[in-house]
């Protein structure tokens, strides 16, 4: 809990427009160049139940969700009752007057004297835009952005409510904090992990997506069918995943760099096609979107209990690569590596994600995208031999990539083991040297690994260690046990596969003692870790209720130990 | 000029007398027809007997998984509309564990030949009821004989008025190339459902067995009215109609993605300034 950030938490029932004013707040928040983390927490339903929208925000770098609720804004009852433990003491519900709940820390507010019920969204963005000091016209421009297709009454009449809620909070009497003023207004940009996964594809040259909805996967093929034309892709919704992942590896073999996404139970049913991208060499670039399992799980919340799942799916022996990005901006620029990887050494490259992460809003710097080139196509146009050999032998695994009619070379792929002509053959000594072509590629693989990130003190008492979407929570989490005079290092990994102990197990030995923070109930990247550098890491900080992983709940977790 | 000799030849490792010599003879006799040279085709296929069909000629190929090659034919054809797209592969890969792209792919009306070799068994893995298998049908894991059903994928191509739905017998071979002929000209997804024996495993439905029953359409045959088209494909039994039995002029997949009247994705560049542009839309 710190006073150096403000965590606004919206509440209510689905329907109730709850995304709509956290969207509009955290662009606000984003414009007026503060940083912010957004948490998003929904039942698998469209209506009712309770869903939440919180907003994390300061003038300093925010890296990561807080437990603590600095303004509350339920727009139902059941959301203070659900909430009102996480509010601060300093921390308001705003709510209104109709609500009939008496509480000390309580606003109540007289929405209903402004505009008819459904404004009454608008009414508390302007209440809380007040409190946390943003500017009217800034938050009313954003706002009319927002509903940029909206009819000129509604439009009017949202400015009106937004205006009287901002007069009539400035009439009372509250000394909450505002944030610290900045000097500039920013030209950041509001963005969450699978908007940014969508733009790093884009930018690398994804050319075809396929996919079967599934959250919280489905915002990614959202996000790219709005752009499909403009961008000259193609975005099909298959008839299932088994369908999704093979159109991709057909599109992909005619030469559109290609790529899918899912979550754990869609990706169950991919893994036949993952060993069949393998086989038959085709760069393909899978985003798993993890949520808590097993089967059906809990479909809309947060997990990171695949990681195994990615590392052995696909029958028989391949290599593989496993990014697992831990801030948006890696979300964008590992995308761009994975296409990359796919291209370099054709087969499947993996990005692992999970629902916190999909949903969370960040504000970042926009990207130097007019300088990005896109990924370099693996294929030739000619071939270096006559008659052209699809798996020709080559030192690194390695072979010359050419694209069915696009030349008089005839390509010939098979999932079937097949001679370097990529015929079907039985001949057992082709077999292994087939075998150890495609291992090869793994050698290549393994020296572009991204080293895990260490950060901290450079003679740590204890180092943490994680990877993927905890990261900031996990940084947090050391730097304020830190200013406790704690000496603490943390050990994060944006990239779980391959592991190279020649990277990492030299910090992992020079500290008293290791935790592993994951978000899943066995411990995945400790036992990995064991596997591959007999390193045992015993103590482990373990979240699978389904929440992200937060500073808070790794300090609790520590200290009950 | 292309000829029967540049799609070549080759051992395969059919059982002698098997159905899928005179299927792979009337496909090069089509493409021949069709003035198709092999860098322009490329073949598709699944596993099974009749999925080995592609590497017996010279063409591109992509030989995958076990009922899934119609998707692939779907993602190849969309990145490379150019390219003449034609799925080869058995009842049990096209019907049975690919069932549900099967009926994906009617739906679509995507530019793919799907020849489906229908032996009524499954050959590769030695003898068991396939989805076509008439009821009855004794097997060593049938013993009791198929209690389902069978799949008459004539009927429910016509029923789901897909474009181009055919009926072919493998040794009316120049029937068979005829009708291949034409599915490759139509523009959209067609079905060449080809009967034929399988000599070591089905002996109930053999060469005998089809040849007394297969009789071409009439010349008359009208494949556009789809009410006579539903009760042609019904018919099995004692006589067993082959040719075009139905053909609609629904557009084909493909147009329905602008993108594509520029042709191939292959080697297209990122246009970047309109990348800018949509991601400054975060702002």
């Amino acid at each position: 809990m710190t006073r150096n950030t403000i965590n606004v938490l919206i509440g209510g029932e689905a329907g109730q427009g709850l995304v709509t004013i956290g969207e509009i707040l955290t662009k606000s928040v984003a414009r007026s160049g503060y940083s912010v983390v957004v948490t998003q927490s929904y039942q698998s339903r469209i209506r009712g139940g309770h869903n939440s929208f919180a907003i994390r925000m300061g003038a300093d770098e925010v890296i990561a969700p807080q437990e603590a609720v600095d303004i509350l804004v339920p727009l139902d009852k059941d959301t203070v009752r659900i909430h009102r433990e996480e509010l601060s003491p300093w921390g308001l519900i705003i709510m209104d007057e109709a609500l009939d709940i008496a509480d000390d820390q309580g606003i109540k507010v007289p929405f209903k004297q402004w505009a008819p019920d459904k404004f009454l969204n608008i009414a508390a963005l302007g209440v809380v835009s007040y409190l946390i000091g943003l500017d009217e016209e800034l938050v009313s421009q954003t706002m009319n952005k927002f509903f940029d297709k909206m009819d000129q009454e509604t439009v009017k009449e949202n400015r009106l409510v937004l205006e009287k809620a901002f007069r009539w909070t400035a009439d009372q009497p509250l000394s909450f904090q505002k944030l610290p003023r900045v000097s500039h207004a920013s030209d950041r940009l509001v963005m969450n992990g699978n908007e940014a996964i969508a733009l790093g594809a884009l930018s690398a040259g994804l050319k075809f997506y396929s996919f079967y909805p599934m959250t919280p996967a489905t915002s990614i093929a959202v996000n790219l069918a709005g752009k499909s034309e403009k961008m000259g892709i193609i975005v099909e919704q298959a008839e299932d995943e088994i369908a999704a992942i093979n159109m991709a590896i057909g599109a992909s073999f005619t030469g559109a760099p290609s790529m899918v996404g899912t979550s754990g139970g869609g990706f169950a049913l991919m893994t036949e096609g993952v060993s069949l991208a393998a086989m038959t060499e085709t760069p393909i670039v899978i985003v798993v979107s993890q949520r808590p399992a097993p089967a059906t799980g809990l479909p809309t919340r947060t997990e990171q209990s695949d990681m195994e799942l990615v590392l052995h799916s696909g029958h028989g022996e391949f290599p593989r690569a496993i990014f697992a990005p831990g801030t948006v901006e890696e979300c964008f620029y590992l995308t761009r590596k994975a296409f990359e990887l796919a291209e370099r050494y054709q087969g499947p490259i993996f990005i692992l994600t999970d629902q916190f992460f999909a949903d969370s809003y960040r504000a970042i710097d926009p990207f130097d995208i007019e300088d990005m080139s896109p990924v370099n196509p693996s294929y030739a146009l000619t071939s270096s031999s006559s008659p052209y050999r699809r798996y020709a032998f080559t030192d690194s695994g390695i072979s010359q990539r050419m694209l069915p009619g696009i030349s008089k070379h005839l390509v010939v792929a098979d999932s079937d083991e097949h001679s370097e002509d990529g015929h079907i053959t039985e001949d057992l000594t082709v077999r292994q040297r087939m075998v150890e072509k495609r291992l090869k590629k793994g050698e290549g693989i393994k020296a572009e690994v991204l080293p895990p990130q260490l950060q901290g003190d450079e003679k740590p008492d204890m180092v943490l260690v994680s990877w993927g979407s905890s990261k900031g929570a996990v940084l947090e989490a050391a730097s304020q046990m830190r200013s406790n005079g704690k000496r603490i290092a943390t050990l994060h990994f944006t990239q779980v596969w391959p592991l190279v102990s020649e990277q990492f197990s030299e910090h992992l030995q020079k500290t008293r003692e290791l935790v592993c923070i994951e978000g899943n109930a066995t411990g995945q990247l400790a036992r990995l870790i064991r596997r591959e550098t007999g390193v045992l890491i015993a103590k482990q900080v373990l979240r699978y209720d389904g929440l992200p992983i937060t500073p808070e709940y790794i300090l609790r977790k520590l200290c009950s130990n | 000029m292309v000829t029967i000799s540049d799609y070549g030849k080759y051992d395969t490792t059919w059982c002698p007398g098997c159905g899928n010599f005179s299927i792979l003879e009337a496909m090069k006799q089509a493409l021949v027809a069709r003035g198709l040279e092999p860098h322009q085709v490329l073949f598709i296929s699944g596993i099974g007997q009749a999925a080995k069909a592609p590497h017996y000629l010279n063409a591109n190929v992509f030989n995958g998984l076990h009922g899934r090659s119609l998707p692939v034919a779907t993602g190849a054809k969309l990145a490379n509309p150019e390219l003449t797209v034609i799925v080869e592969s058995g009842d049990g890969c096209s019907y049975g564990e690919g069932g549900n792209h099967f009926l994906a792919a009617i739906r679509r009306n995507i530019d793919v030949t799907l020849l489906a070799h229908n032996n009524q068994v499954y050959g590769l893995t030695k003898g068991q009821a396939s989805p076509t298998s008439d009821e009855g049908f004794i097997t060593k894991v049938q013993p009791g004989g198929v209690a389902s059903a069978a799949f008459n994928p004539a009927v429910v191509a016509v029923a789901m008025h897909a474009g181009f739905v055919a009926r072919a017998f493998a040794r009316l071979t120049d029937n068979l190339s005829d009708i291949i002929q034409q599915a490759i000209a139509y523009r959209g997804f067609s079905l060449i459902d080809v009967l034929q024996p399988c000599v070591s495993f089905n002996k109930v439905n053999t060469f005998a067995w089809y040849k007394s029953r297969c009789y071409p359409l009439p010349k008359d045959y009208d494949p556009t009215d789809w009410y006579a088209a539903v009760k042609t494909a019904d018919q099995w039994g004692d006589r067993i109609p082959v040719g075009v039995i139905y053909r609609n002029e629904r557009p084909p997949f493909e147009e329905h993605f602008p993108v594509l009247s520029q042709g191939p994705l292959v080697g297209r560049d990122v246009d970047r300034m309109m990348l800018k542009k949509i991601m400054e839309g975060y702002a």
